[in-house]
């Protein structure tokens, strides 16, 4: 074992190289959740605020598919008023501030979803 | 012992034809509530159509309504809505001086809408489907691109997006969503509009009024009515695809 404190040190460095990730985080502490900016103050909601942040994902496959594949285009807000199951008609409508309120918390969460791949990201005009 | 039998048995012989009484009944309450359900078709009359005069009012219409792109290279080339020569569309039927009179005519083609459509059947995610309604849809969410459809569909009614056919846009319309590269596109019958109780783009577009659009299971919609009328081809009925698309003569 006349090698024994090379193969320390080597192991020592690999494994600070492979935890950076790790302890760079515990150093600089818990990074701030970013936070969607709302554009106007609402004046009815598709529903509470934290399912909306829990599962909107979630909402709008369900609407993408009982419009695109029934022709059900009608959907309820929180308080069980008719609503159209549209992203550009009905969210952007609203949230019509994609890059502080879609692409914020996306680009943080690394998540890239393909909606606006094809769905313009200005509201329809109503 | 049969003697107390035998008041049981008729009173399960009762019950059970009272069952397939009710039954029966059912069947017809059923029929009567499915006598609602709709046949959306389209009945193109060639005569009123224009070849020369530049008037392309409905494709015009159909291609800025659902950002349709006009990719200048034929092969990659997009089209819901477009005109050919009579001769080329009814190839397969014999009608040497029906064709004289309408060559003068364009033939305006679209996706057929059939009811037993190649295209969905051959479909491996169900991206295009049959919808109740007669409409064969598309769903772009479930497209991957094999492009199945463009070899069954029997009509060329079908376009696939080999290039991203964003910069091909004079504009986009933000109230329909545009493609992207990779999937297979065509003409919907306008679902988004039908559904809500408004005729297609391309007969509004059409200023010649060339275009009907009705449901075929209403006997006193505007296209049953013209289909009694006058005579009417539809494409290669001999493949069985059996299309709504219905060309007067």
């Amino acid at each position: 074992m006349r090698d024994g404190p090379r193969i320390a040190a080597g192991l020592a460095l690999f494994l600070g190289l492979a935890l950076a990730p790790v302890w760079q985080r515990a150093a600089s502490g818990r990074a701030a959740p970013a936070e969607p900016v709302v554009a106007r103050p609402a004046t009815r909601c598709v529903a509470s605020r934290d399912v909306m942040r829990a599962s909107h994902m979630r909402l709008l496959d369900a609407w993408r598919d009982k419009v695109v594949r029934t022709g059900r285009r009608a959907a309820e807000d929180a308080d069980g008023r008719p609503l159209a199951a549209s992203l550009t008609g009905t969210c952007l409508g609203c949230h019509d501030n994609k890059k502080e309120f879609c692409d914020r918390c996306h680009e943080q969460l690394v998540v890239k979803p393909v909606c606006w791949s094809c769905h313009p990201e200005k509201a329809e005009k109503s | 012992m049969i003697e107390s039998e035998r008041p049981e048995r008729r009173l399960f012989l009762k019950l059970a034809g009272l069952g397939a009484l009710g039954l029966s009944a059912r069947r017809i309450l059923g029929g009567a509530a499915g006598g609602d359900a709709r046949r959306w078709a389209m009945v193109v009359d060639p005569s009123r159509c224009r070849w020369d005069d530049g008037c392309n009012g409905c494709i015009r219409a159909c291609h800025a309504a659902h950002n349709v792109p006009s990719v200048p290279d034929p092969r990659h080339e997009v089209k819901w809505v477009w005109k050919e020569k009579f001769a080329d569309v009814f190839a397969d039927q014999e009608a040497p001086h029906v064709a004289e009179s309408l060559a003068r005519h364009p033939i305006l083609t679209l996706c057929n809408h059939c009811d037993d459509p190649p295209c969905a059947r051959v479909c491996p995610t169900k991206a295009t489907f049959r919808r109740d309604d007669g409409i064969v849809a598309m769903d772009p969410h479930r497209c991957i691109g094999c492009r199945y459809c463009v070899a069954a569909c029997p009509y060329g009614s079908r376009s696939f997006n080999w290039v991203d056919p964003k910069p091909y846009l004079a504009r986009l319309d933000p109230g329909f969503p545009a493609r992207t590269k990779g999937v297979v596109e065509k003409c919907t019958f306008c679902v988004e509009r039908v559904d809500e109780g408004r005729p297609p783009v391309c007969v509004e577009g059409c200023p010649e009024k060339a275009l009907l659009f009705g449901d075929l299971n209403d006997p006193r919609s505007p296209v049953r009515e013209v289909l009694r009328a006058r005579y009417a081809l539809r494409r290669r009925p001999g493949l069985g695809t059996r299309p709504a698309v219905y060309y007067l003569v």
